[in-house]
């Protein structure tokens, strides 16, 4: 039986050698630094979180029905007379949240070790695609169970692009396929989210790792181990990514995945975080409901969105500074002047930075959960407030800090006082 | 720098207590009580599905909650509906509309959007206005279009908005402990109905979580294994 088989593989190999020769490439001979901890398990995470979603989102479509007038009984028929529908929903709204957890997760380690730096300048900027993508993935996704915070969700994002000067309107119109949220909406937000933007995101995350494997993986103490090589050829500090990064990753799979059931099985709305209560009201679009809030995964640059005051009764300055929000990440890796590329040998500079960006980007996503009135008013007047709601400040001072993490950033890593690097992996 | 650190932490103590609106009741009602659950179905079936519908619940679906088939079609059913129906309410939407100026909501999710305290509260909070159309108000829900469809149990009362205070002003049917009884097992049945499928859900994650804890403890061991010589 075992020499029938390797005979069947030699038969194959000879007519197509570059299957062997991609997974040499790529898995049993792409070498790895062998000092990855904690934060290197996102990345593997995440792919697995997009199969999770391709395939949970395959069984959707098979009874999901793109149409206003069925779509949310739809949901609702696939929760209830579907045999394990809840299962593959579930599986599906808890993976779109999962995407982002383990995504920012994925993209903080990058700031903590410069894994954006020279020469991942490419990797990085796909990672920036494959996030901006992801957030188109997930508006699109949105609109289709046809809840009330589906639909005026998408009315809102949607309007937003209203605010262009000049071609604002058109675009909207354009976008929507009518003058409002309606049945010709749902139906292109359903092709873009089934197809268009899964193919670009697979194109991206080929891209992605592709790019990674062309110059190799960074590493917690942010020096190259392809500076140091054996007499095989092969760096000192690296380690094959197959078997040894694919028996921990699987480990890290388990952990992740009952993380996810914990939620999945015993909390699958999160306290209205992951699904939120309003959207099991049917759509309507003459009711708007008083609260709109987005799913948690865009609060931040909602409030940044909130947070810029209109200018000639436009809110197009907030749509200009969301906008810039999420596309300076493009510059990242030209911002960083500094010597060294991980955070442990970095100076004081970088790292309170770096800590307050965290905790400003956790109050941004915060505050675009809540209505602006959450933590009240001002108890007295002035000229210059033209809102007393304390909660507006607050995401107007952390969009500040927010943007001044980037700005300042050439000043504040090069003047830093970084440590020596070891020379090889600690 | 600080000074405004420290308002951004403190904001939301300040902002306690602003908000003035009813407080609401903890529902006690308790998912794995079958009995309950039927006594809800049953006062669903009665006084709710008259004008609400619960359009996605199938009526055979009730044999969760421990009912037969038959006991569904003969006590239950009181439409010409079949057992395999879904539980629809013959009042169309126009109709409702007419009548209350809104149609009545279909409820098969209710419990999801408003969570079971709303709800709870809600039906026990009905109080004597004649100032709206029906003569009904609601303290949780303020000008609520339906009137108070359970008074003849609950009897009429009378609630003074500034003081809190409320006045029973003719006694219902039943006493309060036994409404707050027939409202707990009403709310039960309408979480059920939100997701018929959270018990069993329950049941399957805690397999599941064992499961991957089994299989946690072989690939952690494979790694360990191969990771040996690393160092």
């Amino acid at each position: 039986m075992a020499s029938r088989l390797v005979a069947l593989w030699d038969w194959f190999d000879a007519r197509m050698p570059s299957v062997a020769e991609e997974w040499r490439k790529h898995a049993a001979e792409y070498y790895a630094p062998k000092n990855f901890n904690f934060w290197y398990y996102f990345g593997s995470l995440a792919l697995l979180v997009l199969v999770i979603q391709i395939v949970s989102g395959i069984f959707l479509t098979m009874s999901y029905k793109p149409d206003a007038s069925l779509a949310f009984g739809s949901v609702e028929y696939i929760m209830r007379d579907v045999p394990g529908g809840w299962l593959i929903r579930y599986i599906h709204s808890t993976g779109a949240s999962a995407f982002f957890i383990v995504v920012y997760l994925h993209m903080f380690r990058a700031l903590l070790y410069g894994s954006y730096r020279q020469p991942r300048e490419l990797v990085w900027i796909f990672g920036v695609l494959i996030y901006l993508s992801l957030m188109g993935e997930a508006f699109f996704g949105y609109l289709l169970p046809w809840g009330q915070m589906s639909y005026w969700g998408a009315q809102v994002i949607v309007n937003l692009f209203g605010t262009v000067p000049f071609i604002g309107p058109d675009l909207a119109l354009w976008i929507r396929g009518d003058y409002v949220i309606s049945d010709a909406t749902l139906n292109r937000f359903f092709a873009f989210h089934v197809i268009a933007i899964p193919l670009v995101l697979l194109g991206l995350v080929a891209a992605h790792i592709l790019a990674l494997h062309d110059v190799g993986s960074n590493n917690p103490d942010g020096i190259e181990i392809k500076k140091k090589k054996g007499p095989d050829g092969h760096p000192l500090d690296g380690i094959p990514f197959h078997p040894y990064y694919t028996v921990k990753d699987i480990v890290g799979a388990v952990v992740f995945l009952a993380i996810f059931c914990l939620v999945m099985f015993f909390t699958p709305e999160m306290g209205g975080y992951f699904l939120e209560y309003n959207n099991f009201i049917p759509a309507d679009p003459l009711k708007t409901p008083q609260h709109i809030a987005p799913v948690w995964y865009f609060t931040p640059y909602y409030t940044i969105l909130r947070a810029v005051p209109p200018l000639f009764n436009s809110q197009f300055p907030g749509v200009l500074a969301m906008g810039v929000a999420t596309l300076i990440l493009f510059f990242l890796p030209w911002l960083d002047r500094c010597p060294v590329k991980s955070i442990r040998y970095r100076g004081a500079y970088y790292k309170t930075a770096l800590a307050l960006f965290v905790v400003v980007f956790l109050v941004l996503g915060y505050l675009g959960t809540e209505p602006t009135t959450v933590w009240g008013q001002f108890g007295f007047d002035a000229f210059f407030l033209d809102t007393k709601d304390i909660a507006t400040w607050a995401g107007r001072l952390c969009t500040v800090l927010y943007f001044l993490f980037f700005i300042l950033m050439p000043w504040y890593t090069a003047i830093d006082k970084c440590k020596p690097e070891p020379e090889r992996v600690t | 720098m600080r000074p405004v650190l420290l308002l951004v932490l403190l904001a939301p103590l300040l902002a306690w207590g602003a908000a003035v609106s009813y407080r609401l009741d903890r529902s006690p009602h308790d998912p794995r009580d079958l009995v309950s659950l039927q006594a809800g179905t049953r006062t669903f079936v009665n006084y709710c599905l008259n004008c609400h519908g619960a359009q996605y619940m199938r009526y055979n679906r009730l044999v969760d909650i421990g009912l037969t088939e038959a006991q569904v079609r003969d006590n239950l059913i009181l439409t010409g509906d079949k057992v395999g129906d879904t539980m629809k309410v013959a009042l169309g939407a126009k109709e409702g509309k007419a009548w209350f100026g809104v149609a009545p909501p279909d409820l098969s999710v209710v419990a999801r959007s408003r969570g079971a305290d709303w709800l709870y509260t809600y039906l026990r909070t009905f109080y004597r206005d004649p100032k709206t159309w029906t003569g009904w108000n609601n303290a949780v829900f303020e000008n609520a279009a339906m009137p108070h469809v359970l008074w003849t149990l609950q009897g009429q009362r009378f609630y003074d908005k500034e003081k809190h205070a409320w006045t029973q002003l003719s006694p219902g049917a039943q006493s309060t402990v036994e409404y707050d009884a027939t409202v707990r097992d009403l709310v039960n049945f309408l979480v059920y109905v939100g997701e018929p499928n959270a018990s069993s859900r329950r049941t399957i994650g805690i397999v599941v979580l064992f499961v991957l804890g089994v299989i946690f403890i072989f690939a952690y061991a494979l790694k360990k294994e191969y990771w040996k010589d690393v160092h």
